[in-house]
């Protein structure tokens, strides 16, 4: 994927983190440190390359909220470091997943910011309603016919380029993530990467997710990115389901 | 309705099963009224293909009449004559807005198996494993086209099917392979392999403007046919090393550009083939390449291969040092059929070429099973079948 540098609308959301002298060349994975981590990010989301690797300690959404509202509340959120790893509950699985679709970002947005219209190509989702502005409400299948439920807010939310959420309290999964649109270079339509964090609890309920997101949850979203495609510029999904076949 | 359904190696059945049905807006149903069997099909039949599940219709060269659309069809109507693309494609991704056809991005639905494999998945294609999307195939009464309104190509009245059959697959394949090669005034083209793409790449060669096309085989009625209806000059490889016969009747430069018409289940006479016969058989090595290396071999410097030739895999051996100090160009992939349809339906409507000098075999449906026998082994001068359901 293209890293950019960021510029004008796009980098406004970015901006409060790339100030520090630090942020530029990205630090190497090895480092560890929370500047880095918070650089890292804010990059990743502005519109720079990701590696995930080397981010696994640090939370997405704790990124998206200093995203939203700051470098300094981020520095003040994980200076809290570690309260779901000293609980033992560190168990979160990011995925990330980047698809181009030859259409223009505008056209994509607007499909994506409708969340009724997401359980079209996402598979697991049952379905979304949007309560207001912010808050939506969520309910994807799980197996035995069981379904998972929560409500997220959108924690940050840039017409035409990006689009942030979290989960609030009292989610049946805690998760987070954003999707981002940015024009191809040369006119070939726009990359549309999804970054998501499931921060799985223990117990029962664990096993049923696993099985809910898969074993490969990165698969799980680049289909649904597909089918996004498919949908948006094939205007259909591609099937067999319900063709003959022999016994 | 009944189907060719695929069952294992070497095992396939007509079978009765459930009628197509529209499933997305962008369907249409065809009741088939001419289907062939490919070369392509026999890599399937002698189990080379993965992801094949059992009960799969096969078949990937069918026409017939439309007779129901989804409801987002407008150019075709009900009782249209229509042949059929092998290759899906959607017709508004980057890759068909550029006529590469076959590397459609949004007719298969299995491409995650395709990205794994290949890193990218090319186009979703009828009758041809999972990995191509698993839809079912044309060797049948019926059959269900996705993307209809850009994937039936309306044939006017007054031609035959067995006129247009082969614009399904092996016309424009042949085609694509000879246009693949640049074809410049005076230029000599060698095509391995006279089975039915080969055939029309010779054709296809002259077409072009190729001054002379010499054919590679060891199928005496094949070669018989290169000679007498596509006026090549001939080689038997299994009388002659092909290699040095080529160069010797190229002057010493070698072919301007070489077509490997045969693939991953490539025959050959010497140590490498046996190697890789034996390869295969245990599955160390997916493809069997020895028309590849001798066409890397054989091209003049600075030529091109052009491969139609089917592979499907890791091939073993390539002279890849020879490809490289030689300065070659490789062009191959599977045909954007779309891209050919119109321009060689009206060769065919001109009269340059009637695709059906090839047809040795006219069957029923019923009995597709004896068609891939005799077709594989190459009995009773077996060079292509058509099936009338």
């Amino acid at each position: 994927m293209q890293s950019q540098p960021l510029s004008g609308s796009e980098s406004q959301g970015a901006s409060d983190l790339t100030t520090s002298p630090g942020s530029t060349p990205q630090p190497a994975p090895q480092e560890t440190g929370q500047v880095s981590q918070a650089e890292r990010w804010s990059s990743l989301i502005g519109g720079g390359a990701l590696v995930l690797s080397g981010l696994r300690q640090r939370s997405l959404r704790g990124a998206l909220l200093a995203i939203a509202g700051g470098g300094l509340i981020y520095r003040g959120a994980t200076a809290q470091k570690g309260i779901q790893e000293e609980l033992g509950m560190n168990q979160s699985i990011k995925v990330e997943k980047t698809v181009t679709i030859n259409k223009p970002v505008a056209e994509l947005y607007q499909f994506w910011r409708k969340f009724e219209n997401l359980p079209h190509f996402m598979k697991h989702l049952q379905s979304v309603t949007v309560v207001d502005d912010r808050r939506s409400h969520w309910v994807a299948k799980a197996p035995l016919g069981t379904n998972v439920e929560w409500d997220a807010e959108i924690i940050d939310e840039q017409e035409n380029h990006l689009i942030a959420w979290a989960s609030v309290e009292g989610a049946d999964v805690d998760n987070s993530g954003f999707v981002r649109f940015q024009p191809t270079t040369g006119n070939r339509g726009t990359e549309v990467k999804v970054v998501l964090e499931y921060n799985v609890p223990g117990g029962a309920i664990a096993a049923a997710l696993a099985k809910l997101f898969g074993e490969e949850p990165e698969q799980q979203i680049g289909d649904d990115l597909h089918r996004f495609k498919q949908l948006m510029e094939a205007g259909e999904v591609a099937t067999t389901e319900g063709q003959p076949k022999g016994g | 309705m009944k189907a060719l359904c695929w069952h294992g190696a070497n095992d396939v059945r007509v079978e009765t099963v459930n009628d197509p049905k529209i499933l997305n807006p962008r369907d249409a149903i065809i009741k088939i009224t001419s289907t062939a069997i490919c070369g392509s099909d026999l890599h399937i039949y002698d189990g080379y293909i993965p992801t094949m599940k059992s009960g799969d219709i096969l078949g990937h060269e069918f026409m017939g009449e439309v007779v129901e659309v989804g409801s987002e069809v407008r150019n075709i109507n009900k009782g249209d004559r229509a042949v059929v693309p092998f290759t899906i494609a959607c017709g508004s991704c980057f890759f068909c807005e550029r006529d590469m056809w076959s590397l459609c991005d949004n007719s298969n639905p299995n491409a995650w198996m395709a990205e794994k494999l290949y890193g990218h998945s090319p186009s979703g294609l009828f009758g041809y494993s999972h990995l191509f999307g698993g839809y079912a195939g044309g060797q049948a009464e019926y059959a269900r086209v996705p993307f209809a309104d850009v994937g039936l190509l309306k044939i006017p009245e007054g031609l035959a099917d067995e006129q247009v059959l082969f614009l399904t697959d092996i016309f424009p394949t042949g085609y694509m392979a000879a246009e693949n090669c640049n074809i410049q005034p005076g230029d000599v083209v060698a095509v391995w392999g006279c089975g039915p793409v080969g055939l029309f790449a010779i054709k296809s060669a002259y077409m072009l403007g190729a001054e002379r096309v010499i054919a590679i085989d060891r199928v005496p009625e094949r070669l018989q046919m290169a000679k007498e209806q596509c006026q090549a000059e001939i080689i038997d490889y299994e009388e002659v090393d092909a290699g040095e016969a080529v160069t010797e009747m190229t002057g010493g430069r070698g072919p301007d550009s070489c077509i490997d018409a045969v693939g991953m289940e490539a025959h050959g006479t010497g140590l490498d083939s046996l190697f890789d016969q034996a390869k295969q058989a245990v599955r160390l090595e997916t493809d069997r390449p020895t028309a590849l290396r001798q066409v890397i071999v054989a091209c003049r410097k600075g030529g091109t291969v052009s491969v139609p030739g089917v592979y499907g895999g890791f091939l073993d051996k390539i002279p890849m040092g020879a490809a490289f100090n030689k300065g070659l160009t490789f062009k191959m992939g599977q045909t954007h059929v779309h891209h050919y349809l119109r321009p060689l339906l009206e060769r065919v409507q001109q009269g340059e070429i009637d695709p059906s000098f090839l047809i040795t075999h006219r069957l029923k449906l019923e009995d597709a099973p004896h068609g891939y026998e005799i077709f594989k082994h190459k009995k009773d001068n077996c060079i292509k079948v058509v099936l009338q359901p």
